[in-house]
């Protein structure tokens, strides 16, 4: 835990030089790969359509008239740079300098815009007639639903029926904004089943729709679009360490559900002297079904059009997961992570359903910041970490708000606290998983 | 024992028969129907649906009536499939289904319809290509439908499979570029799988105007014979396809009719009723 992994992996001659590819800006290669992971597994009916995604992300990303349409936009619609918050009485009790990036205080209330607001200009310049999207936490969706709104396209949200009865306040919020949530009663009617919805729907009409997917996830360019996309998280933070904390962390902690808030904040870091950690879900405990650790637990396969990590049994059936926290549940994960986590480059352990409430309450009483559930679980590995590392700068990437968890939390009375730092119930629960080692 | 020696003993019948790929039979079961002056009929189950007790007899009762059956592997994300299709994987899933009960199923079946697989790629991928490769050779299944693998990923199992005189059948759509069109057509074996409308299994939309021409030109560019499927319900729709494909593959109206409780092998036939029709 207090050192960098000891993956056996990393040791190869193949892995050393792709990671050096990575650090190069080399990755994904052409067919969209990251090493072993990652590639373009998508139904014949498809394979136009994300061909002309392929050939516009080339074209327009880093095209510089769309480069500043697109900071136009983050810096007056979406309200960046975020800020970074020095978090003065978590430092003083995990005895760390522990710094905050601020997503929460992004429009609609997570990182999820950056991506949602790029991809829709994206569409715009495509010519594409409506936009559809998937959402898990309903934060992907709110996102899409501004940003689709913002640029005047009609959009129409898939959502898995368990999702929209945790995340109701996200539901209305869709709705008011313009989009029409479709809800998903197939499969596991969650953020998984979603995805399905919205790629069978694209499959009926894939030249007058375009997807704007959530998260880093699925067959490229998705993972590479949405990280580019998102890499604003890691420059602002890096930019805003150095001026304000007086330099670079020692340690970075982001949630990994999908991944894009993660990718975001540590791609621009992966090649600084830094110790990188992705919190998965550990959910309730570690059989199958009962989290959604896809890194820790899971297993390569095929999932939603790429070679990744999953939770999956021997036979290859995708596994539904567990997490208190919608945005964490998920069955795959970026096929990023799951090269970076084989090259060793990052460490990706997990945070359990009890230990996420309690650093979500922590966090309310002693910084004044009520964060999502998903956001939560970085702090959890964030304070362990700290208390075997004493006196180290530490970055958090507080990934969003956690107003929409009220339905969740409402079921949690929130402990009195008297003194203000008691009562770190719960510890038993916790649990890494450093299975990979 | 006794199961085992039948097994074993159609293994060896279908080795000795392996001088020939066996992605060839496929072809040729469609051949002999248009030679008999009618469309090729390729019924879809999805495996162990309604009954995985049930499912030698569906098999033999749509192989009785069909010239070549593809068998559909249940997938937990089958997201290229409506809800007809959906809805059987899920069941045959929670019963039980996988890869490896439906060999096993077919090894105890045997019979001389040629068969094809439909599968997502994870469940090949965690079978092992190797091991699928022998097990397909022994059951009798010439050719696999992977609906997740487009041809540029496909070089690897596309290999292990040629290697055992196997094959991967190739989808094409309306909105395939001619170029790939032509790609797909020369990769794929058995047949070439028209997609007839854009969407996914079990649309209620019929067949585009557009069909005629679209399947005409697969046709030409194809040295095998072309199958069209997606949409297909009807005696109308085989009759509408037949003239300009070479057969029509019936999935979700055929999973709808044993959801209902029907004879498979009554609704296939009366899809052949009435040529005149359409």
């Amino acid at each position: 835990m207090n050192a960098h992994p000891v993956n056996t992996e990393a040791e190869t001659p193949d892995m050393r030089r792709l990671l050096e590819a990575e650090l190069g800006g080399e990755l994904p290669d052409e067919r969209g790969r990251f090493g072993p992971f990652g590639g373009r597994y998508v139904p014949e009916t498809l394979v136009p359509a994300f061909e002309r995604l392929e050939d516009g992300v080339r074209r327009y990303l880093h095209d510089p008239e769309f480069q500043s349409e697109y900071r136009h936009e983050l810096t007056n619609w979406v309200g960046r740079p975020t800020a970074l918050t020095f978090a003065g009485t978590l430092s003083e009790r995990w005895g760390a300098e522990v710094w905050l990036k601020r997503e929460d205080l992004a429009h609609t209330g997570a990182h999820k815009i950056n991506n949602a607001i790029g991809q829709a200009l994206l569409a715009k310049r495509l010519g594409a007639e409506r936009v559809i999207a998937e959402t898990g936490a309903g934060q992907h969706g709110v996102a899409s639903a501004a940003a689709c709104a913002r640029v005047g396209l009609p959009c129409r949200v898939y959502m898995g029926a368990v999702d929209i009865e945790r995340q109701a306040p996200n539901v209305d919020r869709m709705r008011r904004l313009g989009a029409e949530v479709i809800p998903v009663e197939s499969g596991d009617r969650t953020l998984r089943a979603a995805i399905d919805e919205a790629l069978r729907a694209w499959v009926a009409d894939p030249a007058g729709i375009y997807y704007l997917l959530g998260s880093a996830v699925g067959a490229h360019p998705y993972p590479y679009l949405v990280r580019e996309l998102q890499s604003v998280i890691g420059e602002e933070s890096r930019r805003q360490m150095i001026e304000s904390a007086g330099g670079l962390p020692d340690a970075v902690f982001a949630c990994v559900g999908g991944g894009s808030n993660a990718i975001g904040l540590f791609y621009p870091m992966l090649g600084d002297d830094c110790e990188i950690v992705g919190v998965e879900a550990g959910g309730r405990g570690d059989g199958l079904g009962e989290n959604a650790a896809t890194l820790a637990t899971g297993t390569p396969g095929v999932l939603h059009g790429c070679h990744t990590m999953i939770l999956q049994n021997r036979d290859g059936q995708v596994q539904e997961t567990h997490s208190i926290s919608a945005g964490l549940d998920y069955s795959g994960v970026g096929p990023e992570h799951a090269f970076l986590q084989a090259t060793g480059r990052v460490r990706y352990v997990s945070a359990g359903d009890d230990e996420a409430l309690e650093a979500l309450e922590e966090l309310c009483e002693a910084e004044g910041i009520l964060t999502a559930l998903e956001t939560s679980h970085a702090f959890v590995a964030a304070r362990r970490w700290a208390r075997e590392n004493p006196g180290k700068r530490i970055l958090i990437g507080n990934s969003g708000r956690g107003d929409k968890d009220m339905p969740t939390l409402t079921r949690y009375p929130a402990r009195i606290r008297s003194g203000g730092h008691e009562s770190h119930g719960h510890e038993n629960y916790g649990h890494e998983n450093d299975s990979h080692e | 024992m006794a199961m085992r020696a039948m097994v074993m003993r159609t293994m060896a019948m279908r080795t000795t028969a392996m001088s020939e790929a066996l992605h060839r039979r496929i072809t040729r079961a469609i051949e002999a129907a248009n030679e008999a002056g009618r469309p090729a009929l390729v019924p879809f189950i999805t495996a162990g649906y309604p009954e995985p007790a049930g499912f030698a007899d569906t098999l033999k009762a749509v192989a009785g009536a069909g010239d070549v059956v593809e068998i559909g592997v249940p997938f937990s994300d089958p997201m290229a499939d409506g809800m007809t299709i959906q809805r059987s994987s899920f069941e045959a899933l929670a019963k039980g289904v996988s890869l490896e009960w439906i060999f096993d199923e077919l090894d105890r079946v045997g019979g001389d319809t040629p068969l094809v697989m439909m599968s997502y790629l994870n469940p090949l991928l965690q079978f092992g290509y190797q091991r699928l490769a022998a097990r397909a050779v022994a059951a009798g299944v010439g050719a696999f439908i992977v609906p997740d693998l487009p041809y540029e990923e496909s070089g690897e199992l596309r290999e292990v499979l040629e290697t055992a005189g196997l094959g991967l059948i190739q989808l094409v759509t309306p909105a395939t570029p001619d170029e790939r069109l032509a790609k797909l057509c020369d990769a794929s074996r058995g047949f070439v799988y028209a997609v007839t409308i854009t969407g996914v299994t079990g649309g209620e939309t019929g067949l585009p105007d557009d069909l005629t021409r679209y399947l005409d030109k697969v046709g030409r560019l194809s040295a095998l014979p072309v199958c069209a499927g997606f949409g297909i319900r009807a005696a109308a729709d085989v009759g509408a396809v037949g003239r300009h494909a070479a057969g029509a593959i019936v999935g979700s109206a055929l999973v709808e009719a044993l959801e209902r409780g029907e004879d498979p092998a009554a609704f296939l036939n009366s899809l052949l009723d009435s040529p005149a029709a359409a």
